[in-house]
């Protein structure tokens, strides 16, 4: 059976490689070949300019700014999200109070929210956004209308008006629709976790905290940290993208005064709007850049022994 | 919950070396595999170019009586019915010929892998939103030189040509450096002040002439409750739409193409100081509506319909954009801007007004001549009427407005372009450097100083910088007032 074998394998794997490598790996490639280039995007004309495109980037005051907006999301959207989605979860499955015997329970009408969490999931990120542009309206939104209906009314902010606020504004509207996935998917995780487990702490008079510090989180590490790495990428990649594009100032946002622009919108603006093909792919370049530091700063960080049961 | 390390050595391989003997594959894989096909870039032959056909009078652009015609339209706020009722004349002119019309508002998405493949359609509109920039395209010669459409004659008139009866400056807007024209600019917009006069009259006031007047009518509507301005909060860049004419009047023309030129300094200029300062009065003293830098183009023309507003700064689109909104007794008028005071270079009337919805035919389309023939047949007077008639504008074709019913909008206008008589300005920023107009100047400029968070000093320093930024690129292609 052993010879033989090896040719099994690669029989097996050569299509899908071939696949993933066509269409995953060599648009990559492609990008990077022509991130050396001056095309426009508008021609099927080119030629090489060497490292242009990467002087000029490292010279770009927006391409900075956009950098940084990016790194805020990727670092504030997961810890509130996941955050958020941990304590939601926990709530849901363990945090209840103990009732009909049952040693463990989520709080009462947990599966009714949990559909409340997931409900934003199923809308498609283009209507979340175009439903929250309405909401922030500082003349007839929902948001100023409810703060003077509580009798708030001096305080009618210009949301996504304001450069203070703006990213701010879009942040929340990233957070508002992807926790439930994330509630969704800790409460699989915790589902998976021994009862006896929680049996036992609550014998040994364990309280809330403590069985979500010393039980849950390190039983659950694996599926967080996977979740943190694809609400990172979420929160680099194309969700910031649509929000920023569709709700905030400016001919394609990014505004007020690039108080929320991020790389990809700035690929975008520089390949779609000013015929600069070959600077956005450049961007795009230090997009995958930062993306993959993300992804191994995470794993590096989040490496913990693992427990076998 | 398992454990996955599954390394083991009893002579088979582990889970481990598998996946690196597949991505070593892999790795060769990928460069052997990129070698062999084509870039996405330069593959495709492009269009093939239809056979010419034989000129005559009734067809002087020798157009292939039975070559199909490929026609893609921006459908935006002048909606595609009026292209539509043009093909019909197009077709019934050449029974031979289908024309595929495909209406879009994703103008760059649709298009963009259509020139790079080097095969575009006959015909555009190239507006919008997703507009293609034009200096770009001219530049990397992709579009054809209308000079034989406007050198043909025109469709009333054998004895005239296209170009003798379109309006002054649809020409000049057209071209970019030297005599071709590659652009052709089908409506004609008139910039300016927009109000209701209705609610004007109700304030018993008169359009204000210059600023102290305008202070006066925006601080007598305060006290009624109504606010002086709004604007369109998230794109800003519809502020210079009476700005700009502004800055012209008071310091002359020359002030606008030294702008338009990215001269050194163009932006230090008095006259640039008084206008910007004479805009951050409005909001300094509270004569904008509240909120509005968190509006978008539909929100603050609302809310200026609803009567909350007086005054918008706006093009003469507004009048079918808004049309919803509008009461029926609103009264719509436009004005040239106020001026500053009796010292202002140029006389009260002078306005911002030219082309727009600009039309191309790109260098690569196998029927150039077609496309060519279909904007013959758009500024014929029966289709320019039919244009203004149903989408409230102006055509490019000069006149063409006796016998048929004006809306309040377009008579405003209308009498405005009359009172301005030569002194019509143009401002070019906004086709010649997008991204320079509407993002930096527009939003991170004149948005941040009208939302009162920015001074006009600091304001034109930074505009000055974005300019300096701009004339030193050497990635955007440079035009200049002739």
């Amino acid at each position: 059976m052993q010879h033989g074998k090896n040719r099994f394998i690669v029989g097996f794997l050569a299509a899908p490689l071939a696949l993933y490598a066509l269409f995953v790996i060599w648009p990559f490639i492609q990008s990077i070949y022509y991130s050396f280039t001056d095309w426009t995007g508008l021609s099927p004309e080119f030629g090489m300019v060497g490292f242009d495109n990467y002087s000029r980037m490292l010279d770009d005051e927006i391409f900075w700014k956009s950098l940084q907006h990016s790194l805020t999301l990727a670092v504030v959207l997961p810890l509130v999200t996941v955050g958020l989605a941990l304590f939601f979860a926990f709530m849901l499955n363990v945090g209840g109070r103990r009732r009909r015997g049952a040693a463990i329970a989520g709080v009462r009408g947990s599966s009714f929210y949990k559909i409340v969490y997931f409900f934003p999931q199923v809308l498609s990120i283009v209507i979340v956004a175009l439903l929250f542009q309405f909401a922030y309206n500082p003349n007839s939104g929902a948001i100023n209308s409810a703060l003077k209906v509580v009798g708030l009314g001096s305080i009618q902010p210009d949301w996504l008006g304001d450069p203070d606020l703006a990213l701010i504004c879009v942040m929340a509207v990233l957070v508002w629709s992807t926790v439930g996935f994330f509630v969704v998917l800790f409460s699989a995780g915790m589902a998976s976790i021994p009862r006896d487990f929680y049996e036992a702490a609550l014998l040994d008079g364990a309280n809330r905290f403590t069985t979500f510090f010393k039980i849950t989180l390190p039983l659950l590490w694996d599926t967080v940290q996977s979740g943190w790495i694809y609400m990172g990428i979420l929160a680099l990649g194309a969700e910031s993208f649509a929000v920023v594009q569709i709700m905030t100032v400016g001919p394609n946002g990014g505004g007020p005064d690039y108080s929320t622009i991020v790389m990809p919108l700035y690929v975008y603006q520089k390949a779609f709007r000013d015929g600069q093909a070959a600077y956005a792919t450049t961007i795009g370049v230090a997009l995958l850049l930062v993306t993959l530091a993300f992804a191994a700063l995470v794993m590096k960080v989040g490496r913990r022994e693992r427990l076998e049961f | 919950m398992g454990s996955t390390s599954a390394h083991t050595n009893e002579g088979g391989l582990g889970r481990r070396d598998l996946i690196k003997r597949s991505a070593a594959i892999g790795l060769i894989s990928v460069p052997t595999m990129g070698f062999l096909s084509a870039c996405a870039s330069s593959g495709g032959d492009g269009n093939e170019k239809v056979e010419k056909g034989t000129k005559s009078e009734k067809n002087p652009l020798g157009v292939n009586e039975a070559a199909p015609l490929d026609f893609v339209l921006f459908d935006g706020g002048f909606g595609q019915q009026y292209a539509k009722d043009a093909i019909k004349i197009y077709e019934k002119n050449y029974p031979n010929a289908k024309v595929k019309f495909t209406p879009t508002q994703k103008i760059t998405t649709v298009l963009q892998p259509r020139f790079n493949g080097g095969n575009p359609p006959d015909l555009i509109d190239n507006s919008g939103a997703e507009q293609m920039d034009m200096g770009v395209l001219v530049g990397q010669k992709q579009l054809t030189d209308l000079t034989a459409l406007l050198d043909a004659p025109s469709l009333d008139d054998p004895k005239k040509t296209v170009r003798d009866t379109l309006r002054p400056g649809i020409v000049e807007m057209g071209q970019f450096d030297g005599a071709p024209v590659w652009v052709l600019y089908y409506a004609y917009t008139v910039y300016g002040v927009w109000y209701s006069q209705k609610l004007l009259d109700s304030l018993d006031a008169k359009y204000p002439e210059t600023w102290d007047e305008m202070l006066a009518v925006c601080e007598k509507a305060k006290k009624k409750g109504i606010a002086g301005w709004t604007y369109a909060g998230k794109h800003p860049y519809y502020l210079p739409f009476s700005l700009y004419p502004m800055i012209g009047k008071v310091g002359g023309r020359e002030v606008l193409d030294a702008i338009d030129n990215l001269e050194p300094k163009a932006w230090e200029h008095p006259a640039v100081k008084a206008c910007f300062e004479a805009y951050y009065e409005l909001q300094r003293k509270g004569y904008i509506l509240k909120g509005t830098p968190g509006l978008d183009h539909i929100q603050s023309q609302t809310a200026w319909t609803e009567g909350k507003a007086l005054f918008i700064p706006n093009g003469s689109w507004v009048e079918n954009e808004a049309a919803k909104t509008m009461p029926a007794d609103f009264d719509l008028a436009v004005s040239a801007p106020s001026g500053l005071d009796a010292s202002d270079k140029m006389p009260f009337g002078t306005m911002w007004a030219s082309g727009g919805e600009p039309f191309i035919v790109p260098a690569k389309a196998a029927n150039a001549e077609g496309g060519m023939e279909q904007l013959r047949v758009m500024l014929s007077e029966a289709s320019s009427k039919n244009f203004t008639q149903s989408v409230k504008s102006l055509s490019a074709f000069n006149g063409g407005t006796d016998g048929i019913e004006l809306t309040p909008g377009l008579k405003s206008g209308v009498a405005a372009l009359q009172k301005a008589g030569q002194n019509v300005v143009n401002p070019r920023l906004q086709d010649w450097y997008v991204a320079l107009q509407k993002e930096k100047i527009g939003v991170a400029g004149i948005g941040e100083m009208m939302a009162g968070r920015a001074t006009p000093a600091e304001t034109i320093k930074k505009i000055q910088k974005f300019a300096d930024e701009a004339a030193k690129d050497t990635s955007i292609k440079h035009y200049k007032h002739q």
